[in-house]
C-alpha cells in the first residue's frame, strides 16, 4: 500500500511502539496532523506551549524508560522546544523530536516561520537529521529511535520539510527491522580484565564507597547495583539523578551526596580509600573543588560514555560498557574469587560513618509555627507511602524533595538535574501520569518555578490528569535568595516574588481543585484529602517559611569536608 | 637561508630539559585525522564541538576521499594530554565520525600547500627566484610587477619561507592547512 509522508511517519511511530506524542500544530506540520486525525494507533497530547511538550515527553521517558516523542512545527515551534531538548540532553533522556520545516524549495529564503532547526539544536541533541524527501522518512525515524535509545541515550531531532509530507505524493512503505551505522557502535560488555581488577580493588578496600548516578537508572541496572552493594556490605550514596537506584530506606544507603548532600555521604567520599563510581559523571555539583575530591581514594568508574571517564577526575580503573552487564559480570567475579572484604576494617569504617550520621545533618525545626518546607515533603512521603512518582522544578524545593522523599525504586524521581530547568515539573508530571494513569503523581514545586509552565494546567484538564501539585510557596526564588543571603550580604536583588496570583483561584479557573495551607497542623490533612481525590488535579499552595535554607551546603568551589550545617546557623543564632 | 628550515629544536628535546613530569601538563600541537560521513552538518558538528567545549582549532581542512560517502578531515589543535584525550573522545562520540587517529602519536608526514603573491621591483627578481628555488617552490603566475609562487611543506618550512619573504612587499598569502599521513603501514581506512 502506498502512503504519504505523514502517514509513513505515523506508521513508523506505531512500529516503534509509541503510544503518546506530545505536540502542538502549525503550518509546517499540518500534513502530519491531518494524518494523525485519520488514525487511532498513536495518541496525541496537545500541550499549551512547546516547552511543555518536550518536558512532558521527558517525564514520560523517565517514568517508563521508553523514549518520549515530540511533534512541533517550524520556527517558533522548534525554538520553544529547545529548552526541553537541552534539558533531556543534559540528563541523557531518550527522546525523539519531530519538527516541521518550511518546504525544501524555500529553505534559506527566510520564509515565514523558517529557522535552521538542525543548526539551532545541534549543540543540544545527540544527533539530528534534516529530511527533504518522503523516501527518507522511514530510515530517518528508525535511525532516530536507534540513536536516542542506545549507548548513552539522548534527544534526536528529525526536521522534515513540508513537501516531504505532501499528501498527494504516496510511496510504498517499508519500515527497516534494524539499522547498522558504521560510525556508531556503542559499547556493551565491559573489558573482562578491567572488571577483574576492579573487583580485586573493591574487596581489598578498607574504607570503600559506592557512588552511583543516573546511568544506573537509564541502564535499568538498579537491581544489579542493589545485589552487588548488598553482597559487598559497603556504604552507598546516590547522586541527584541516581536517587531510587538503591533503596533509600536501606541501612547501607547514606543519603545523597554533593552540594546539598548529607554530611555522612560527603565525609565518606572525602575519607574513602576506594571509590566505586557507577553510571555517574563527576558533575561539579557532586565533586565540589576538584583538588579536594576524594583525596585518599583509588577510583573505579563504569560508564557507557568513554568521554565521561577521566573528564574532570582522573580514574584508576575505567570500565567502558553498559552498567547492567558490567555489574552482572562483577557479581560473578566476586562469587568466584576467594578474597572477601576485610570485615574488621569495614566494621570500623561503618562506625566512623555512624559517628558522622549522629550529627543529624538534615535536622530542621519540627515545632515551628510556620510550615517548614521539609515537613511538607516528609508528610507527602508518609501520605503516599513512599511510592509516588515525584517530579520537581528547580531550586530549594528540588533539594528538599531529594533529601526528604526516600525513593526506594528507580524511575520514581523525575527532575532536571543537569540543566536545572525551572518549569520542568508540571509538564514532566503530565508525562509520568499518562504513563502511569493509576499511580499517584506529585509535582513538588515553588511559586516561581510553577509559573514558568503554568499554562499546562489547561492540558491537565483536557486529559484529566489527576496530578497533585505541591507548591512550596515561600514568596522567594528560594535558592537565589539563599545564595544572596550567603554570598551577597543579603542583598535580595530580584528574588522576591511580588504580585503572586491567588493560586487557589488560578487552579479553580483552570477547572481544578485548589487548597491553601497556612498552618503546620493542616499539612497532613490537606495532603491526605488531595490524594483521596483520585480523578482531580489538586493544587496545594503551602505557605512556607520564607527564611528557610537548604542544609547541609558545600559552597561552590569548596571540598566535601567543608560543609555548612544548619547546626552552625543555630549555634550562631 | 636553508639552515633556517633545519635549525629547529627536534621534537621532545625541550620537554626533556623540563623533565618528564611536565610532559602531560604541557600544551602540545596535535594533528588529528578523521574519516567522517559525507553529510550536511558533519563539518558544523565537528567545528561546534571545538567551540562549545572551548578547544582550539589552529587549522582545518576537509575534502572527499576515494569513497564519495566519506570525507577526510585534518584538524590541527593543541592541548595537554588530558585535553587531547578529551577532544578525541568527544570527536569519537559524534555520530558522523567514522574513525580517527592522532597522527602525532607516531611518525608521520605533514604537508601544507601555500600560495604567495609578491609585489616585486625589477632589482628583486633574482633574489626572489633564488629564494623560491631554495625552498623547492614554483612560480605559477607572473605579471610585470607581481609574482605568484606555490610552496609545499610542513608548518616549519612554510614559516621559514614567510620569514625570508619579509624584505619583500607581500601582497597575499593563502594556506591550505596541513594534511597528514602516517609513515609506514599505519593507515586510516574504514
Amino acid at each position: 500500500m502506498n502512503l504519504s509522508g505523514g502517514e509513513i511517519l505515523i506508521q513508523c511511530l506505531k512500529e516503534e511502539g509509541v503510544d503518546y506524542v506530545f505536540g502542538y500544530p502549525g503550518g509546517a506540520v499540518l500534513h502530519i496532523y491531518d494524518a494523525f486525525f485519520r488514525q487511532q494507533h498513536v495518541r496525541h497530547v496537545l500541550v499549551r506551549h512547546e516547552q511543555g511538550a518536550t518536558h512532558a515527553a521527558d517525564g514520560y521517558a523517565r517514568a517508563t524508560g521508553k523514549p518520549g516523542v515530540v511533534l512541533v512545527t517550524s520556527g517558533p515551534g522548534v525554538t520553544n522546544a529547545v529548552t526541553g531538548i537541552a534539558t533531556a540532553h543534559m540528563d541523557s533522556v531518550p527522546m525523539v523530536i519531530i519538527s516541521g520545516q518550511v518546504p525544501s524549495a524555500v529553505i534559506g529564503s527566510d520564509a515565514f516561520q523558517e529557522v535552521d532547526a538542525t543548526g539551532i539544536t545541534r549543540p543540544c541533541v545527540k544527533h539530528n537529521i534534516l529530511v527533504k524527501n518522503v523516501e527518507d522518512i522511514a530510515v530517518a525515524v528508525k535511525k532516530a529511535f536507534f540513536l536516542a535509545t542506545t549507548g548513552r541515550p539522548g534527544p534526536v531531532l528529525i526536521d522534515i520539510t513540508k513537501d516531504a509530507t505532501d499528501p498527494n505524493i504516496k510511496i510504498p512503505f517499508e519500515y527497516p527491522d534494524s539499522i547498522e551505522l558504521r560510525s556508531y557502535k556503542p559499547a556493551e560488555q565491559g573489558h573482562t580484565g578491567q572488571i577483574r581488577k576492579a573487583v580485586e580493588m573493591l574487596v581489598n578496600a578498607k574504607r570503600p564507597m559506592i557512588y552511583s548516578g543516573g546511568g544506573v537508572i537509564l541502564g535499568n541496572a538498579a537491581e544489579e547495583l542493589t545485589t552487588l552493594t548488598r553482597a559487598l556490605g559497603y556504604p552507598i550514596t546516590n547522586t541527584l539523578m541516581g536517587l531510587g537506584a538503591y533503596p533509600a530506606t536501606d541501612k547501607q544507603f547514606i543519603g545523597m551526596l554533593g552540594m546539598h548532600g548529607t554530611y555522612e555521604a560527603n565525609m565518606a567520599m572525602h575519607e574513602c580509600d576506594v571509590l566505586f563510581a557507577v553510571g555517574a559523571r563527576f558533575d561539579d555539583r557532586v565533586t565540589g573543588k576538584l583538588e579536594d575530591f576524594c583525596p585518599f581514594a583509588k577510583i573505579i568508574h563504569i560508564d557507557i560514555d568513554p568521554s565521561s571517564i577521566s573528564k574532570t577526575v582522573k580514574v584508576d580503573i575505567p570500565i567502558v560498557g553498559q552498567v547492567k552487564p558490567v555489574l552482572t559480570e562483577m557479581l560473578d567475579v566476586l562469587k568466584k574469587i576467594k578474597r572477601k572484604p576485610d570485615a574488621k576494617a569495614l566494621q570500623s569504617w561503618w562506625q566512623q560513618i555512624q559517628e558522622w550520621k549522629k550529627l543529624d545533618c538534615l535536622h530542621y525545626d519540627r515545632d515551628s509555627d510556620i510550615i517548614k518546607p521539609q515537613s511538607v515533603v516528609e508528610t507527602l512521603y508518609k501520605v503516599t507511602k513512599g511510592d509516588a512518582f515525584v517530579t520537581s522544578d528547580v531550586g530549594q524545593h528540588q533539594m528538599w524533595a531529594a533529601q526528604f522523599y526516600k525513593f526506594d525504586k528507580p524511575y520514581r524521581w523525575i527532575n532536571s538535574g543537569g540543566l536545572g530547568t525551572m518549569g520542568f515539573g508540571l509538564p514532566a508530571a503530565m508525562g509520568a501520569q499518562l504513563a502511569h494513569p493509576d499511580a499517584p503523581v506529585a509535582c513538588i514545586t515553588g511559586e516561581a518555578s510553577i509559573q514558568m509552565c503554568i499554562q499546562e494546567l489547561s492540558t491537565c484538564l483536557q486529559y484529566r490528569l489527576p496530578i497533585k501539585i505541591i507548591n512550596l510557596n515561600n514568596r522567594y526564588m528560594g535558592m537565589v535568595r539563599q545564595w544572596q543571603e550567603f554570598f551577597y550580604e543579603g542583598r535580595y536583588a530580584m528574588s522576591y516574588m511580588d504580585a503572586l496570583p491567588d493560586f487557589v483561584k488560578l487552579a479553580e479557573s483552570y477547572g481544578h481543585v485548589g487548597i491553601k495551607v497556612e498552618q503546620p497542623g493542616d499539612v497532613e490533612k490537606a495532603l491526605t484529602d488531595a490524594f483521596k481525590m483520585k480523578d482531580r488535579l489538586v493544587f496545594l499552595d503551602f505557605l512556607t517559611d520564607p527564611t528557610e535554607n537548604v542544609y547541609p551546603m558545600i559552597a561552590s568551589g569548596k571540598g566535601h569536608h567543608e560543609m555548612h550545617l544548619a547546626q552552625e546557623e543555630r549555634e550562631l543564632a | 637561508m636553508l639552515d633556517k628550515t633545519r635549525d629547529r629544536v627536534p621534537a621532545g628535546r625541550f620537554d626533556e630539559a623540563l623533565g618528564p613530569s611536565n610532559e602531560s601538563t604541557k600544551s602540545m600541537r596535535h594533528i588529528i585525522s578523521l574519516l567522517v560521513e559525507n553529510e550536511s552538518g558533519a563539518l558544523s558538528r565537528i567545528a561546534n564541538m571545538f567551540s562549545a567545549r572551548g578547544y582550539n582549532i589552529e587549522a582545518l581542512s576537509v575534502a572527499p576521499t576515494d569513497d564519495d560517502t566519506v570525507s577526510r578531515m585534518t584538524v590541527v589543535t593543541s592541548g595537554t594530554d588530558e585535553i587531547i584525550e578529551q577532544i578525541i573522545k568527544q570527536l569519537n562520540k559524534l555520530v558522523d565520525v567514522i574513525k580517527l587517529i592522532d597522527l602525532t602519536e607516531s611518525t608521520h608526514i605533514e604537508r601544507e600547500l601555500m600560495l604567495v603573491k609578491v609585489n616585486i621591483r625589477e632589482n628583486e627578481v633574482t633574489e626572489l627566484m633564488q629564494l623560491i628555488d631554495v625552498f623547492r617552490g614554483h612560480v605559477i603566475d607572473v605579471t610585470d610587477n607581481v609574482y605568484t609562487a606555490e610552496l609545499t611543506g610542513d608548518a616549519e618550512k612554510l614559516k621559514a619561507f614567510l620569514h625570508n619573504l619579509e624584505p619583500f612587499d607581500l601582497a597575499e598569502v593563502v594556506r591550505s592547512g596541513p594534511l597528514g599521513i602516517a609513515r609506514g603501514d599505519r593507515a586510516l581506512r574504514i
